[in-house]
């Protein structure tokens, strides 16, 4: 709702940012920048970048430590082995995590939703229970447990890129995704209880693996039928319409017609009651009547 | 502070000063027609009267008039202000905006800068005048007489009285066969000006009961327009889904927005354990792969929100809740039919295709199409 | 400032506005013989009440919406014909979309103060029906309606009609996402008619759904034809009520044969005309600061997309809401298809709700068998049936607006949303009649409360101790202008029916309709509490009770209140 007011700062930069986008020296800007980035993740032996010699020792300490975190943290719903737990009447624990991938876990645990509080309808977002390198060592014991979807890289999210097309995921997102999650992003009702969340202020990466997963109830867009660059755009689009700012003033929710009418009652109707009070008191009257 | 008016103000209205000062209730006057006067033999207490509230602050305190006319002149001078400021506003503010980035920011700053000036010079000179009225302005509260708005009884008789005359003088109640003539004439009148508005469409045909899916149509991924092979669904899959044959279609003109209307489809996965199929349906499902209308049978919103784990289909419009495990049965809300199913099969290829059509009309129900 | 001469034309001497105001004046008189109908008209006397502005709240947002309007019909294109979009919103930059959708977002983007007139109009068509609704409140709940202004109220019955109906024809024509969608419910609605349902529907869209007709036709309609007949209806509303004088509340001095007010010249031309520009300023600022139908976001009319959370705009959330709860019932009529879970919440309940509304003042009528003027307003709980009534009727209305929006409060109470459709549909039939029943109640209450004062005075809080030691609580003594208002009302017994058969025993023929008239009467004043009677005022009075100040009080009590609010 403050979307308006807070931000200026931010949206100027972003505006000078674009507007000298054009610049014939952006485009080796970018590159120059993508470089030093790319250089820099490189340095950091971040695990998705990590030389394939030095990997595997690293990798197996990794599992090592994931295993561990799993079996204290996981374990009681998902089993041991991930394999899941199922009581005697036949309704699901935890279901099986294997073949789930890095990705899944990536989203499930970097977004707090797993682990779970209590048995709920869905699990909901909350703070996140693991640090960066818990849940990389968490996604990769699932990982080793059977092949899947693998966290997306720096690359596949880079939303600047010059193939991205911000229109083209608009519609994207207009046919796969605004059903549930509305055309602004902020979500909706689904049956009984479950519902889609709001995208807002969502990582990029967390979207992707939701899309490549179906993490709860959403169904699955697999790369090959959304291929990465139909994610890239809709995930562009997405940034896009939350950067932007509320040309008209107040957002209020973004969320259509009927937190509308209800302004327009409280304070439109509401205020101009109040105008018409004042307009039928009469003026302070003469102390005494002469 | 009586105004010199009150004498020139002749009977309709007399001045509710004068009933204060003299303490008499406001006399009634004598009424005829059908306004009676309200039975007073059982009232507790009689009317006492127009009580007028007296002289005002700034009536009797000239520092207070004048303080009250310089604050309301001084909103006027403001909303003049707030006028040329307005102008200003338009001109700086431009919103020729940036070619890559578009125009947001500077249109939010426009409408905010335009929209306050603007507001506030309307806010302002209405305040003003009703402050103006409020305070300063000295009329007092009078009374007024009605009269009843029934027509005095002579002028009621007279006015029937050549009503009939000119009846009579038209013969409308003799001549019968011009009268029911004339009427039968206006009565048809409006016959032609709803033919006239015939050519406002087609007639239906059997437009409703077909689309452009049909035996051999492959299923190709919406925006996108790919098409699939059974091994790129996954188990909870959900693909919006449009007809090769829909492409054919001219890219302008109403026929691919009509039929985006009724052809699009949701293909997802589930185990083909799950699948209840009803008699008939055991094959139009490959392998767990099945696909239904994305058009409600209730009133016609596409519906694709679909719940992996529970096979169900939820209609954001009203809410309507479908299961696609089970044949597209309705098991919430207001649809009455389930959702139709298109049969599928793999062509040559290794591609998915339509069997067929779907076997029932889409989306709402429509008097001639049944409840079959 | 305080002696100014009224304008009499040919005034010499006066102030040159006056002067030139009397010119003017002059002129027009010696046309049209002006003075005869400005002197009668002049000093027309208006009371004043903040409840009597509500329908000067919804014409001058309606005069608003006119104004605006012109300004958008400049840039508007109302045309379905499809182009490649290359303005200035970005993510939207080469996608096809109709040139409705592309000419809205070019006024909105790249018109300075378009995007001001669109929140403009959008805010004052919300406002004006809300401000329609609620003036139709006033009137209903007062028995403004009644003789001889039931043709008024006719009137305004059909101004919200054709309001509500401008408001969704208006909703439709950008072509965005959610206008799209409304008319999507439209067709579903259409084809639910019997018989004729499928042709009217391929007649109204020019064939098959969507087609590429609708918007060019909604458009002449929404900006020519309805606002045309709510121009020429309000005209009429205008003059039916210059003519017949506005109502007041009843007190002191006040009653049906008199109007006591302030006179429409000088003192409501500055309010009324001053009110005008408050309204337009209140819209104007909000329309400034709180953003309306951001329609770039929704995305232009796709009939294979929909997002969640999609809602009409207020005044049709009751019909949508209708829709969402009503059971899934179809009918097979002899190989035909009846929809009733779409035919009566789209085209039954508005004519259950239209019709009776229509209606009310002669059904009332009926009831009272009351015929005579009335120009002093009931205090609504005089009439505890009818304000019941209408209470009944709000619950109701408003269970079917949160049905509308039965997903979008799912999400803020974090309720499933099944259950909240299920609770409606049980609260739609069963609360209206409690609601009814409680209104009732609090209103027979409130008239015992003013018995109880006009008899023994106001309750003060302060106990008295006699000296054999009784406890009393002190009563303060009711002006007369108190009392009287508390009084003023009529006193309403219900009907008895004539006699079955008259005294040599022949049967009375209406025999059968005055018993049911009485019946209906006795549901409407069988258990009001009456005023008390002089006989009962004097007898308490006797017994020293007596709690009503003659003369001199009033004035000092009256003129005490003054000091408290000269002192502010």
């Amino acid at each position: 709702m403050s979307r308006s007011s807070s931000g200026r700062g931010g949206r100027w930069l972003s505006r000078v940012l674009s507007t000298r986008r054009r610049h014939p020296l952006a485009a080796v800007a970018v590159l120059l920048v993508a470089l030093f980035a790319c250089g820099s993740a490189y340095a950091a032996l971040s695990p998705s970048t990590v030389p394939a010699a030095v990997s595997q020792t690293a990798q197996s300490t990794q599992v090592e430590e994931g295993r561990q975190l799993f079996a204290i943290g996981c374990a009681s719903c998902h089993g041991l082995g991930g394999e899941g737990l199922v009581r005697e009447d036949g309704t699901v624990i935890g279901p099986s995590l294997v073949g789930v991938g890095a990705a899944s876990v990536d989203f499930q645990v970097g977004t707090g939703r797993m682990p779970m509080a209590a048995p709920a309808a869905q699990a909901p977002r909350k703070p996140v229970a693991y640090d960066d390198e818990q849940i990389a060592a968490l996604a990769a014991f699932v990982a080793s447990l059977a092949p899947g979807p693998e966290i997306p890289d720096d690359a596949m999210l880079d939303t600047s890129a010059d193939t991205v097309d911000i229109a083209r995921g608009g519609l994207l997102f207009r046919t796969n995704c605004a059903q549930c999650h509305n055309t602004t992003g902020q979500g909706g009702a689904l049956t009984y209880g479950q519902e889609a969340p709001n995208l807002t202020g969502v990582e990029a990466k967390h979207i992707y693996e939701a899309m490549r997963t179906g993490p709860q109830a959403m169904p699955v867009f697999n790369d090959e039928l959304l291929t990465p660059e139909d994610k890239l755009d809709i995930i562009a689009y997405l940034e896009n319409v939350e950067s932007q700012p509320d040309p008209g003033g107040l957002g209020i929710g973004r969320a259509g017609p009927v937190s509308e009418g209800l302004w327009a009652w409280l304070v439109g109707i509401g205020g101009l009651i109040a105008f018409a009070a004042w307009i039928v008191t009469r003026s302070a009257s003469a102390r005494s009547s002469s | 502070m009586s105004t010199p008016n009150n004498e020139e103000m002749s009977g309709e209205a007399t001045s509710a000063v004068q009933a204060r000062d003299s303490h008499v209730p406001v006399d009634h006057p004598e009424q005829t027609g059908e306004v009676e006067r309200r039975s007073t033999s059982a009232d507790p207490i009689p009317d006492p009267g127009f009580h007028d509230p007296g002289p005002r602050y700034t009536d009797v305190e000239p520092k207070a008039a004048k303080r009250a006319e310089r604050q309301i002149a001084g909103m006027f001078i403001l909303a003049s202000v707030f006028i040329v400021a307005s102008i200003a506003a338009y001109i700086y503010f431009g919103i020729d905006g940036d070619e890559a980035t578009g125009n947001i920011g500077e249109v939010q700053a426009s409408n905010f800068a335009l929209g306050i000036t603007l507001g506030m010079a309307f806010l302002l000179i209405g305040v003003g005048a009703v402050q103006w009225s409020r305070a300063l302005m000295t009329s007092p509260e009078i009374v007024e007489k009605r009269k009843p708005l029934r027509s005095q009884d002579d002028v009621r008789e007279d006015t029937l009285a050549s009503f009939n005359t000119g009846t009579e003088e038209t013969g409308f109640g003799r001549r019968t066969m011009i009268r029911n003539s004339l009427l039968g004439a206006l009565a048809l009148l409006p016959l032609p000006a709803i033919v006239l508005l015939r050519d406002l469409g087609p007639l239906p045909g059997d437009t409703k009961e077909n689309t452009v899916w049909a035996e051999g149509v492959r299923l190709l991924t919406d925006v996108t327009y790919q098409p699939i092979t059974p091994e790129q669904m996954e188990l909870g899959q959900l693909v919006n889904v449009m007809p090769a044959t829909y492409r054919d279609l001219p890219e302008h003109g109403p026929d691919r927005l009509n039929e985006r209307a009724k052809s699009p489809v949701m293909l997802i996965r589930m185990l083909p354990e799950e699948i209840l199929a009803a008699e008939g349906r055991d094959n139009w499902h490959v392998d767990g792969i099945i696909a239904y209308s994305k058009i409600c049978t209730h009133v016609g919103c596409p519906i694709s929100l679909y719940e992996r784990t529970t096979h169900h289909m939820l209609c954001p419009c009203h809410q309507s809740t479908f299961d696609l495990a089970d044949n597209g049965k309705v098991i919430f809300g207001p649809a009455t039919r389930p959702l139709p199913q298109l049969p599928l099969a793999v062509d040559s290829e290794g591609y998915l295709v339509a069997q067929s059509d779907f076997t029932e009309p889409v989306g709402p129900s429509y008097w001639e199409r049944g409840t079959r | 400032m305080s002696t100014t001469t009224p304008p009499t034309p040919g005034t010499n001497g006066a102030h040159p506005v006056v002067k030139s105001a009397g010119r003017v004046v002059d002129f027009v008189d010696q046309r049209i013989t002006a003075s005869n109908w400005l002197k009668r008209n002049m000093r027309k006397v208006f009371p004043d009440h903040w409840s009597f502005l509500l329908g000067e709240i919804a014409l001058y947002s309606f005069i608003l919406l006119l104004l605006s309007g012109v300004f958008l019909t400049l840039w508007f294109k109302p045309s379905m014909a499809h182009v490649y979009y290359d303005g200035a919103y970005v993510p939207m930059r080469g996608i096809l979309i109709s040139e409705a959708y592309a000419s809205t977002l070019d006024l909105s983007f790249e018109v300075r103060g378009g995007l001001l007139m669109r929140q403009v109009h959008h805010w004052s068509t919300l406002v004006f029906l809300a401000a329609m609704s609620v003036h139709m409140l006033r009137i209903f709940f007062t028995g403004a309606f009644r003789k001889p202004r039931e043709l008024n109220w006719l009137i305004g019955v059909l101004l919200l009609v054709l309001g509500v109906a401008n408001g969704f024809t208006g909703y439709s024509l950008p072509d965005d996402l959610l206008s799209g969608t409304g008319l999507r419910i439209i067709e579903g609605g259409v084809l639910a008619v019997p018989v004729v349902g499928t042709y009217l529907s391929y007649f109204i869209f020019g064939g098959e759904y969507p087609g590429e007709d609708i918007i060019s036709r909604l458009y002449p309609i929404h900006i020519l034809l309805v606002p045309g007949l709510i121009l020429a209806l309000v005209v009429a509303h205008l003059m039916m009520i210059w003519y017949q004088k506005h109502t007041h509340w009843g007190g002191a001095g006040k009653t049906d044969e008199n109007v006591v007010g302030y006179p429409f010249f000088p003192i409501y031309v500055a309010k009324a005309g001053g009110f005008n520009f408050i309204v337009f300023g209140f819209i104007f600022l909000m329309a400034a600061t709180i953003q309306v139908n951001p329609l770039w976001f929704w995305g232009p009319y796709d009939p294979s997309q929909v997002t969640a959370g999609t809602q009409p705009d207020w005044y049709v959330g009751f019909l949508d809401g209708a829709l969402r709860v009503m059971p899934p019932w179809e009918l097979d009529i002899f190989g035909y298809n009846l929809t009733l879970s779409v035919l009566i919440p789209a085209l039954v309940l508005p004519g259950l709700i239209l019709v009776p509304l229509a209606l009310y003042p002669w059904l009332e009528q009926k009831v009272t068998g009351d015929t005579r003027e009335h120009h002093v307003l009931d205090r609504p709980r005089n009439v505890p049936v009818r304000t019941g009534l209408g209470v009944a009727f709000i619950v109701f209305y408003i269970l079917l607006w949160i049905a509308g929006g039965n997903d979008f409060f799912a999400t803020v109470l974090n309720m499933p949303v099944n259950w909240i459709s299920r609770f409606l549909q049980f609260s739609i039939i069963l609360m209206p009649p409690l609601a009814f029943w409680i209104t009732k109640r609090i209103c027979l209450g409130l008239q015992r409360r003013d018995r109880d004062k006009v008899l023994h005075g106001r309750e003060t809080g302060t106990i008295m101790v006699s000296p054999s030691g009784e406890f009393t609580e002190r009563h303060a003594p009711l002006s007369v202008g108190e009392a009287y208002a508390l009084t003023a009302h009529e006193r309403r017994e219900p009907i008895e029916p004539g006699p079955a058969t008259d005294p040599n025993g022949i049967p009375n023929p209406a025999y059968k309709r005055e018993r049911r008239q009485a019946r209906l009467s006795r549901f409407y004043f069988g258990d009001v509490v009456q005023k008390p009677t002089r006989e009962e005022l004097e007898h308490t009075h006797h017994d020293g009770h007596g709690e009503i100040t003659e003369g001199d009080t009033r004035d000092q009590s009256a003129a005490g209140d003054h000091i408290a609010s000269g002192q502010q």
